[in-house]
């Protein structure tokens, strides 16, 4: 699958962003005034700014609005529908927690629940395709919620909690890639059922129908860079896990040292997460692939 | 409304013959034609007389090469529209309902003015037979032509879509897949018709008839030996003569 920088900025930042209104909303920290302002506008700021970044793949981003009515069959409807809910929601809360210096717990935990539910319709967009057998997984909502969790307990400031979901996040994806690397040849689709000719010897593309590209190949069959998939994975598993796990059970001196070094595991974890979303694309095998013989 | 009936009234759609199609690509012409002229937003092109020319098409021709275990390898001309699934996968996961399942006859249609251009159908459909137009922003598929084959204005030979009516070799067959007693499901029935990734779910309307097997070189020849002079290995008499007259020649020994 092509990775749109759209899609990738989306689904990283608002993942963590949604993580990040999780704990609020769970009173992880449990903050008012204008430390729950700060807090507010950074999960405020990755949700929103991940989904305006999601539109801009859209041929029709006026029309956006019209995404929210089909809830009941498609799952990035209900995605729209749950970004919406728990935005609006949480923003109560917020108001509540930065003006009034309240807590108003069931809020909480509902714009919690609903920010969760965001990640998992996310995840599901691409785990409900049977056409991309890697995605096509139990693991992929895994994948999802468990970065977000992480991501969000990392910027929550969650000290003694944020190391272990790191390390979760990690293992998940380290299992994800072990389960769906060999999706596509598993999942027993292959030129021979795509053609209906398997029964009669053995099927090779002979001449694809256009000489130029098109859209089915820009979209799905995206190659470019596969070579450097394991490289990129030790980076992206360095940089989103290792490193700020690391950064965050050395015992820093000093609470600015302390402070700035969260700071930099927080940034090591966002472009470590991008560099695995980018790979979570780059490397989706499309089945269409199979009729001009790739994959 | 992007949630599926449980059956539509009927079935139309495709029979296409992958033993008669001779890969001319005129069905791909004609449907770019008709469809640009027509329903909905033209299919554009880019760069079309440039270095590096793409554009939007509805149905496209490829080929394969079946190499059986024995015998000959053989070229199988392969078109390849959109299917109008009875599950259809694209029509589910629309977030605007502007993908739709007609329950009179089973035509999978995008409504252009709702459509946001997301491409989540494309990526839903195995076959690749949605594509987003890059001018226009929305997603175009194939139609079934539903402007020709209700269109009165129309002859009645030109009701069908225009793939069907241009196919020089008869390789694109058109009707109701859901009445079995209809000239298609006869055909399908007749050839074993059979459907493209069965394992995916979708249960194509569309059907493809395999490819015949092909006559072999080596029967061809006992059927023609009879009739024949034998032919002998080595030249005799004049051209036998000339043979080795020519072979003397300087140079003409090779
Ligand atoms: S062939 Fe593709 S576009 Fe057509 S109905 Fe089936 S899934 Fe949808
Ligand atoms: S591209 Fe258009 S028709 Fe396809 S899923 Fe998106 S809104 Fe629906
Ligand atoms: S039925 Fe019409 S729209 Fe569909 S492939 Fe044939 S010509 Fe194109």
């Amino acid at each position: 699958m092509h990775p749109a920088p759209s899609v990738i900025i989306f689904t990283t930042l608002s993942g963590l962003g949604f993580g990040l209104l999780a704990f609020l909303g769970l009173g992880m920290p449990s903050v008012t005034g204008w430390v729950a302002f700060v807090f507010y506008a950074i999960a405020y700021a990755l949700a929103v700014g991940g989904l305006l970044a999601s539109t801009f793949h859209l041929g029709h981003p006026e029309r956006a609005w019209k995404a929210f009515s089909q809830w009941r069959s498609s799952w990035l409807s209900r995605e729209g529908c749950a970004a919406v809910a728990s935005l609006v929601v949480m923003g109560i809360y917020a108001a509540g927690a930065v003006f009034l210096q309240a807590d108003w717990r069931l809020l909480g935990l509902l714009g919690a629940a609903l920010s969760i539910g965001t990640v998992f319709t996310t995840a599901m967009i691409y785990t409900q395709l049977k056409t991309i057998p890697r995605w096509h997984s139990p693991l992929t909502p895994l994948v999802f919620l468990s970065f977000s969790v992480a991501g969000g307990a990392l910027l929550a400031g969650q000290e003694s909690l944020a190391p272990w979901l790191l390390a979760v996040a990690g293992a998940v994806q380290l299992i994800y890639w072990s389960k769906t690397d060999k999706a596509l040849v598993k999942s027993g689709t292959d030129i021979g059922t795509a053609t209906g000719l398997a029964d009669r010897g053995t099927v090779r593309a002979f001449e694809p129908p256009h000489t130029g590209s098109n859209y089915l190949l820009r979209e799905f069959v995206y190659v470019v860079g596969r070579k450097h998939a394991l490289k990129l994975r030790v980076i992206g598993f360095a940089l989103a896990f290792a490193l700020p796990i690391a950064l965050m059970v050395i015992p820093f001196s000093g609470l600015m040292l302390k402070h700035l070094m969260a700071g930099v595991a927080v940034l090591l974890h966002i472009a470590g997460v991008a560099c695995l979303r980018w790979l979570f694309f780059a490397q989706a095998e499309h089945v269409v692939g199979l009729y001009y013989g790739k994959r | 409304m992007t949630t599926l009936t449980k059956q539509t009234d009927r079935k139309m759609g495709l029979v296409i013959d992958l033993d008669t199609c001779v890969g001319c690509h005129a069905c791909v012409i004609s449907c770019k034609g008709w469809n640009t002229e027509n329903y909905g937003a033209p299919l554009s092109d880019q760069d079309p007389y440039g270095a590096d020319p793409a554009g939007t098409f509805l149905n496209r021709v490829h080929s394969y090469e079946v190499t059986p275990n024995e015998g000959h390898a053989q070229l199988v001309h392969f078109p390849k529209s959109c299917l109008h699934c009875e599950d259809a996968p694209c029509v589910t996961v629309c977030p605007t309902g502007a993908s739709y399942k007609r329950v009179e006859d089973g035509i999978v249609l995008v409504n252009e003015s709702d459509c946001i251009g997301c491409g989540l159908c494309a990526w839903s459909c195995p076959y690749g037979a949605r594509e987003l137009d890059l001018a226009e922003g929305v997603m175009k598929k194939c139609t079934l032509c539903v402007d020709r084959i209700y269109n009165e204005n129309l002859p009645e030979e030109d009701r069908v879509p225009a793939c069907v009516r241009t196919c020089p070799a008869g390789a694109r067959h058109f009707g109701d897949l859901g009445d079995p007693d209809s000239a298609v499901s006869q055909l399908v029935a007749e050839r074993g018709g059979m459907d493209l990734m069965p394992e995916m779910g979708t249960k194509p309307v569309n059907k493809y008839l395999p490819p015949r097997p092909k006559d072999r070189i080596e029967d061809q020849i006992d059927i023609l030996a009879p009739l024949l002079a034998p032919v002998a290995e080595e030249p005799a008499g004049f051209l036998g003569w000339l043979d080795k007259a020519l072979d003397k020649l300087p140079g003409g020994n090779s």
